[in-house]
């Protein structure tokens, strides 16, 4: 069903923002580029668009593939597309790449035109709300004043919760997928370990690294390791992979012997491989800053307040990173601030990861709710 | 759930089989505040939405029942209701419905408690065990099976049926107050011996003073 029905050929295009942007730190940015793609037709009165705000390791190709690369595929490429919840033949679909990041936007990686070299450890350190302002900009270029929805699963999440705490008036509706109101301690501390394996490498040189020539892979590898880990489920891992060797029998020493061990170096390796060690460490500290109760007085309730916003709120039974109690305390502050809220726990085995992959449940939901904010706007 | 299924009609037809519906909106006044506890499909939901303009949320634990709520267009909160209403404030809420569940909940005590903490006034709809016809089942030697009663006795979901004089006892002895009291059967009223002629009951009650 869902795996056909690509939406095929899509290429990224770049918006260039020459007004200063300021950040909650009070660093200011002069210019930045963000790289997007987008699917399907934005309709007449514009009141059909759908912004996607990916996670941590997302970026704006969403679905499809590029002409000259048919097998990178988008990430959410099951769940975007043509007849998919995420009709592509109903709604003008935004994907972009996180200002920050290193697929496109500018990032650490990034020249700095001011110096001619990346912007390294210079690079302002960014907030969840900094991202809606500049997704905001991003709106403002495609014509885009109001969207029937804003969607984000993870860190994506929250962007699409704060979208409707910073304009109320110009989301519609909100989906947050396996997200929470803010990071606990312990969420942090994940963080933080992550973090310190980069920070301590010693080809991270302070976050100036591309000038030497190399790139704090050990440390990058490291945080991976961590981060999938706490995105599986006990379960999951004990399925996949159990106690199973990789070679069969037990060699006594420290090369790997046990399948999980190979799995992880594998995917620690393949993200150290194209992931930028800068990006990374901002990623995690704007969901460890990320609290919108922030300003007041640490009372989520009214944070939520300004919401005009209605809400799908969905969790997965064995994500332990953002558990299933992180979604009802959104939806509590919801219910306290009388907004339409709907709220489903899908019952999968997969943890965190869960909201990227295809589960009949969380489909269903997902189509039954896009089903009907599509009938409130016009073709 | 079926992409084409219209929901209109099946919302009509499903009205229909519930009497108890149309007792329950007479009750609710317009823009209401309503919390559907078990609330199935959103059906009641959204005949209220669209009768009585409620603002409306439902607690339901089904996958498929939480399809079908979103698809009708109604808030609802996946949530066990035996484990309590705990993200529900409060009186947050006008009234509290349990409709045709009751006797489906384990901690029944408990769970009406919690009615009556989120609402003001609470509304359950039964299956009176005393409907002559269930008693001349069990006269004959068997469980009831009709229906409103459908299941058999080893897949029945009901652990907890009660009769309207049973109902009324259980109030009297939880500081309940019964403010109202609708007993049908198909989509009559019966007001004569309603304890023997009534298949559903229908009440509306406050926490006693």
């Amino acid at each position: 069903m869902s795996t056909t029905n690509s939406i095929g050929i899509v290429r990224a295009q770049r918006a260039q923002f020459d007004t200063p942007l300021t950040f909650r730190s009070g660093a200011v940015l002069p210019r930045y580029e963000l790289v997007y793609e987008t699917y399907g037709k934005l309709n007449a009165d514009k009141s059909n668009a759908i912004l996607i705000c990916h996670a941590l390791s997302g970026h704006h190709h969403l679905a499809g593939h590029y002409a000259d690369e048919p097998k990178n595929i988008g990430w959410w490429d099951n769940m975007v597309g043509p007849g998919k919840p995420i009709d592509t033949d109903k709604f003008f679909v935004i994907g972009l790449n996180n200002l920050g990041g290193c697929h496109g936007s500018t990032g650490p990686s990034s020249i700095a035109p001011e110096t001619g070299k990346p912007y390294g450890a210079s690079f302002p350190m960014i907030t969840v709300e900094d991202w809606v302002e500049s997704q905001a900009r991003l709106a403002d270029r495609l014509g885009v004043k109001q969207f029937a929805a804003v969607i984000g699963g993870s860190l994506g999440g929250m962007q699409a919760l704060q979208w409707s705490l910073a304009y109320p008036e110009r989301v519609r509706h909100v989906l947050a997928i396996a997200s929470a109101p803010r990071l606990t301690a312990q969420n942090i501390a994940f963080n933080d370990v992550a973090r310190n394996a980069i920070l301590t490498d010693p080809d991270f040189h302070g976050g100036d690294f591309y000038q030497h020539n190399v790139v704090p892979t050990r440390g990058l590898r490291l945080a991976r390791m961590l981060g999938h880990i706490t995105y599986l489920s006990d379960d999951a891992m004990a399925d996949k992979f159990g106690r199973e060797l990789r070679t069969g029998q037990l060699n006594y020493g420290y090369d790997v012997e046990f399948q999980i061990e190979s799995y992880l170096r594998y995917q620690g390796d393949k993200f150290a491989g194209m992931f930028d060690a800068n990006t990374y460490l901002l990623m995690t500290k704007a969901l460890d800053y990320f609290d919108p109760a922030h300003d007041f007085g640490g009372d989520m309730n009214k944070a939520f307040a300004r919401s005009k916003s209605d809400y799908l709120v969905i969790s997965f039974t064995t994500d332990w990173r953002f558990s299933p109690q992180r979604s009802r305390e959104i939806v509590q502050t919801l219910l306290h601030n009388r907004r339409n809220v709907s709220y489903a726990e899908i019952t999968s085995t997969h943890g965190h990861d869960s909201f990227l992959m295809e589960h009949p449940h969380y489909f269903d939901v997902m189509r039954a709710y896009l089903d009907n904010v599509a009938s409130e706007v016009s073709r | 759930m079926s992409k084409g299924m219209n929901m209109n009609q099946y919302l009509v037809s499903s009205a229909a089989e519930r009497p108890d519906f149309a007792a329950i909106a007479e009750w609710i006044p317009k823009g209401a505040s309503v919390l559907d506890l078990g609330c199935g499909d959103g059906s009641l939901l959204r005949y209220l939405k669209e009768t009585r303009r409620v603002r409306g949320y439902g607690v339901e634990i089904n996958d498929v029942d939480i399809v079908m709520c979103i698809a009708n267009g109604v808030n609802v909160i996946q949530n066990d209701l035996e484990s309590g209403l705990s993200d529900f404030e409060d009186n947050s809420f006008d009234f509290v419905i349990l409709s045709q569940t009751l006797q489906a909940t384990r901690h029944t005590e408990a769970l009406v408690n919690e009615m009556l903490r989120v609402g003001r006034e609470g509304i359950v709809s039964f299956p009176n065990f005393g409907y002559w016809k269930n008693r001349l089942n069990v006269l004959r030697g068997h469980m009831p099976v009709s229906k409103e009663l459908p299941y058999q006795w080893y897949d029945t979901p009901n652990v907890h049926l009660c009769t309207l004089h049973d109902f009324e006892m259980f109030c009297d002895r939880h500081r309940v107050t019964v403010l109202e009291r609708r007993v049908m059967t198909g989509a009559f009223e019966m007001k004569l011996l309603p304890n023997l002629l009534g298949s559903t009951a229908v009440y509306r009650f406050q926490r006693g003073i």
